[in-house]
């Protein structure tokens, strides 16, 4: 930081003054000398000293004045804001004095008592932006539904969202703010946890001043349900709580017995409404039933669908096909729940005997207890035969025609399998392989910049590992004696044959032998920063894989109905990654429908052309299979891309997905298995993960 | 003294081991044993796959040998070597050979970490053939009725290159391993170290919480080990919290965010 040499001893008064003399020399005057200045700066330590004088050497070859200005606020700054504040305040002025000269640069370093009233606000304040990744741990770790984290001008949540504000400076310091932040998550966690909305909307007053009240008996219940499980987090909420303590209300023990409701503290809030008075705790937020009535109802909708599809789907893989007499008898599903506290627990039963269900379907079955305190009989009836009327059958047929092949292009023709029939339909589906239309290398360039830091890291981090080293036995040449080969060939000698040549240890760079197969999603789900986040996670991973050495190929898809699937070639297997490659992933645009499994069939069969001992396909998508009709959606699209990848496995081939969908973890284990594939929940993060899950991978 | 000779009985186990059944883990493993059947141990780590060996040769009073198997190991670790003293050669079993040659339970531990080449020689003795052949001596090693090989292995490991190839893991009778059920793992914690039923509750509660982050940021949950370790600080005066911090929290991660996390989920519990 300073430009003088290290010294170990702070400077005497008369050196200071020398210092500051020869930089300040042209604002100094017979009545202005530099002697008050070195007389304030000598009682500073070496490094406050150090810290004032590099940083008057920076100013005065801007402006003298300034520096003079800066160097007898200096020791008031150090001790008001430390160093880093410092520099902070003084830049600020810089800023200043650049854009609008030395008067106003001189009154922003003045104004330093309001910087540090500023600064202090801002050190105490806890900001979500930081801390938002913790608290969503914090929240998946206390069980229940996963909440996602987002800002909102008020607390409150939907049942999947938890809305807490931009920032927080409730108190005066950011570790206490962000225990505020803690306990605020923790009790809207609690309020879809512990039944909260868990009424019809109608029991719900209507109110804002009502409502405030509802939410206060619920922060007396849900409290208690907290410290139940957690005395710890319930100790931080009863803290808060008696900052403000509420006047005595008749009947409100009630809330705090283990059982009670939220219909009781509906109940008290209807004999007490007059004499309840709102204590203000800091944590509560705001009680939005309306919003959260809305999220709970399309979600209950989705998961009875998804639970009915499941069992439906375990129906069939349970039993072998039963007689006909006993195939119009509908498979009767039970479930035991076991529900308290942390533990949830759920048994279930097909015509009475116990089934092991994977692990979405006991998910599922949370969350719709979740909601409704019990899993409704209706919500176990397995779907029908996927619901598919021969209507839409005929459209399908009808959709498109297959394009007539462009001279000197190849046409490929892949089985389907249907799940109904048990077997493939042949040939069934079309795909042509083609060029993406490139753009120009831009897209590559601005991702490269704009994750500069990330890149070096990755590079390095992916260097590193090639560089790991092997120690390769035997070898005709090496680092080191291999004493085993030679303790071997001693005893070759003694039995009178030949002394082997290879008698050495090498070290040499692991040889992975791995060949991996990209296949990117261009449905036109992913358009908008989707598709940008697809086109920048590939650009950050050939920057991994080059810098490792592996060989890889990308390649796209998408189409629309069996007869045009198609497949785009971005970069082949021998093809280096150069501009054209980088123009490819730039021209990467979502297109059509995502008809997965010819997709799949196709780059599997490139896959198998490759030599590698490992070969890996993996799947880079936005959600589930999908065509342009209702043949290919749900669960025909899941069971054909699902056979695909058996198709795949038997090849030898290890096929893994990355999914942005959310509702990923309802399908993907049925089609990948329980850990082929990974749930990246903000697509924002994608470029920065391909890359780390490919490490994980393959190391 | 022969290099070979070694007490067969200084690697029984005397003392029965702590051990609490899951399920019908040791009918299963009693009965491939009699059948001559290898087996395998599915499961996360630190769930119990190897104290269940220990008390398994305990229970059938067969010596033990254990190798923690890595990505050097060679097959020649694994089966023996010629060794030059005093101008002689001589050769010294592996320790399969040994186990295979005392009949007794031979434990390749994470078997997955040693390398493909090396997994293969346990092939002829992981089926009907039940055999060691051993090449630079000319010798097949015929095991007797009492050996047995156990091998272990997490499938959780999202690696390609760590997977069990199919021709090994197809010999073998599986035994799949996961976390005790809460109960359970609060008798363990308070047996193993010798804590209170609450403080045991509290640890089984943190290892749920862990546990649903699997996959959220975390690879694996906590395991019963760490809950022990964390039980056994805590026994010896260390501050909960503290304890918790350091065999839990450390133990499963270096992510700040995540250390920040798990730190506050400990700090809801005490």
């Amino acid at each position: 930081m300073s430009s003088s040499p290290p010294s170990s001893e702070p400077l005497p008064r008369a050196a200071l003054e020398e210092r500051l003399e020869e930089q300040l020399n042209p604002v100094l005057t017979s009545r202005r000398t530099a002697a008050g200045l070195a007389a304030a700066l000598a009682s500073l330590g070496v490094e406050q000293q150090d810290f004032v004088l590099h940083w008057v050497t920076v100013v005065a070859k801007c402006n003298a004045e300034l520096a003079y200005q800066f160097a007898a606020l200096a020791p008031q700054a150090l001790a008001l804001l430390g160093p880093e504040g410092t520099e902070e305040w003084l830049i600020g002025a810089m800023d200043v004095y650049d854009r609008q000269g030395l008067y106003s640069a001189s009154a922003t370093l003045k104004a330093l008592p309001s910087f540090v009233e500023r600064h202090r606000s801002r050190e105490r304040c806890a900001r979500l932006e930081e801390v938002a990744p913790v608290l969503e741990l914090f929240l998946c770790g206390l069980s229940g539904r996963r909440l996602r984290v987002a800002a909102a001008e008020v607390a409150t949540t939907d049942t999947e969202t938890v809305y807490l504000p931009p920032f927080l400076a409730h108190f005066p310091t950011r570790a206490q703010n962000f225990q505020l932040y803690k306990a605020t998550a923790a009790h809207l966690w609690a309020q879809s946890r512990f039944g909260t909305f868990n009424l019809p909307r109608k029991a719900y007053p209507a109110g804002e001043h009502a409502l405030k009240l509802l939410n206060v008996l619920e922060a007396v219940r849900l409290g208690a349900c907290i410290a139940r499980s957690f005395p710890g987090l319930g100790r931080l909420l009863e803290a808060l709580r008696a900052r403000a303590p509420l006047a005595p209300v008749p009947g409100l023990e009630r809330l705090a017995a283990p059982g009670a409701t939220v219909a009781d503290s509906l109940a008290l809030l209807a004999s007490a409404i007059h004499h309840l008075d709102d204590p203000g705790w800091c944590y509560l937020g705001r009680l939005q039933p309306e919003r959260a009535f809305a999220v709970r109802e399309a979600r209950l909708a989705r998961e009875r669908k998804a639970l009915q599809r499941a069992l439906a789907r375990l129906a069939s893989e349970q039993s072998p096909p039963r007689p006909t007499a006993a195939r119009s008898a509908p498979p009767r599903w039970s479930v035991r729940i076991e529900d308290e506290g942390m533990k949830f627990d759920a048994r279930v039963e097909l015509d009475g005997k116990p089934v092991s269900a994977p692990p979405e379907v006991h998910h599922l079955i949370q969350s719709i207890v979740q909601d409704l305190g019990e899993l409704p009989p209706e919500y176990l009836v397995p779907a029908g035969d996927a619901g598919v009327s021969k209507g839409a059958v005929r459209r399908f047929e009808a959709a498109g025609k297959a394009p007539e092949a462009a001279q000197g292009e190849k046409v490929y023709l892949y089985d389907e399998w249907d799940f109904r029939r048990r077997h493939y339909r042949r040939e069934w589906c079309t795909l042509r392989e083609l060029d993406v239309h490139p753009a120009t290398p831009e897209f590559a360039q601005a991702t490269l910049e704009k994750y500069r830091h990330q890149v070096a890291q990755l590079r390095r981090a992916f260097e590193a590992l090639r560089q790991e080293q092997r120690r390769l036995r035997k070898e005709p040449f090496g680092d080191d004696v291999d004493f085993d080969a030679l303790v071997e060939s001693f005893v070759d000698l003694r039995q009178g044959l030949e002394l082997p040549a290879r008698l050495f240890v090498e070290h040499r760079r692991a040889d992975r032998h791995l060949a991996a197969l990209f296949v990117v999603d261009m449905s036109g789900s992913t358009k908008g920063w989707i598709n940008d986040a697809e086109r920048e996670a590939l650009v950050m991973l050939c920057e991994a894989l080059e810098a490792l050495g592996d060989r890889y190929a990308i390649y796209g898809f998408s189409g629309i109905t069996r007869k045009r699937c198609e497949f785009y070639r971005v970069k082949r297997f021998d093809e280096p990654y150069g501009e054209a490659v980088k123009s490819r992933i730039g021209g990467i645009i979502p297109l059509d429908y995502t008809r997965m499994g010819p997709a799949l069939r196709h780059a599997a069969r490139l896959l198998e052309a490759v030599e590698a001992r490992t070969k890996l396909l993996i799947t880079l998508s936005d959600g589930k299979p999908d065509d342009y009709s209702d043949e290919y959606r749900g669960e025909y699209g899941i069971e054909d891309t699902r056979q695909a990848l058996l198709e795949a496995k038997r090849l030898g081939i290890y096929p893994y997905c990355i999914t942005i969908d959310r509702e990923a973890r309802d399908y993907l284990p049925h089609m990948y298995g329980e850990v082929n594939y990974t749930v990246v929940d903000d697509p924002g993060k994608l470029p920065l993960k391909v890359a780390d899950i490919y490490r994980r991978l393959t190391f | 003294m022969h290099a070979n000779d070694f007490a067969a009985e200084s690697l029984l186990i005397e003392q029965e081991p702590y051990y609490q059944p899951v399920g019908s883990e040791i009918a299963l493993f009693e009965a491939a044993y009699a059948s001559q059947i290898p087996v395998l141990l599915k499961g996360p780590t630190g769930c119990g796959k190897t104290r269940f060996v220990e008390y398994m040769a305990w229970r059938l009073k067969r010596p033990l040998i254990t190798v923690s198997c890595h990505d050097d190991l060679t097959a020649s670790d694994l089966v023996g070597r010629y060794l030059i003293t005093n101008n002689e050669t001589v050769w010294i079993d592996g320790p399969l050979a040994r186990a295979v040659r005392c009949g007794g339970i031979c434990y390749l531990d994470e078997i997955v970490e040693a390398r493909k080449d090396t997994t293969v020689v346990i092939h002829p003795l992981a089926d009907d053939r039940r055999c060691l052949p051993i090449e630079k001596r000319g010798e097949v090693l015929k095991a007797p009725r009492e050996f047995v090989l156990v091998i272990s292995y997490n499938p959780g490991y999202q690696s390609v290159l760590k997977e069990l190839k199919h021709s090994t893991r197809q010999r073998f009778v599986a035994i799949e391993f996961g976390y005790p059920e809460p109960e359970l793992e609060k008798t363990i914690l308070m047996r193993e170290a010798g804590i209170d039923g609450q403080t045991a509750e509290k640890l089984v509660k943190l290892a749920a919480m862990t546990r649903s982050l699997k996959g959220n940021g975390l690879d694996e949950g906590a395991s019963t080990r760490l809950l022990v370790h964390a039980g056994k600080l805590i026994a010896k005066g260390v501050d909960p919290r503290a304890a918790c911090r350091g065999a839990v929290a450390q133990a499963l991660s270096d992510e700040r965010d995540m250390l920040i996390a798990v730190d506050e989920l400990i700090s809801t519990l005490f």
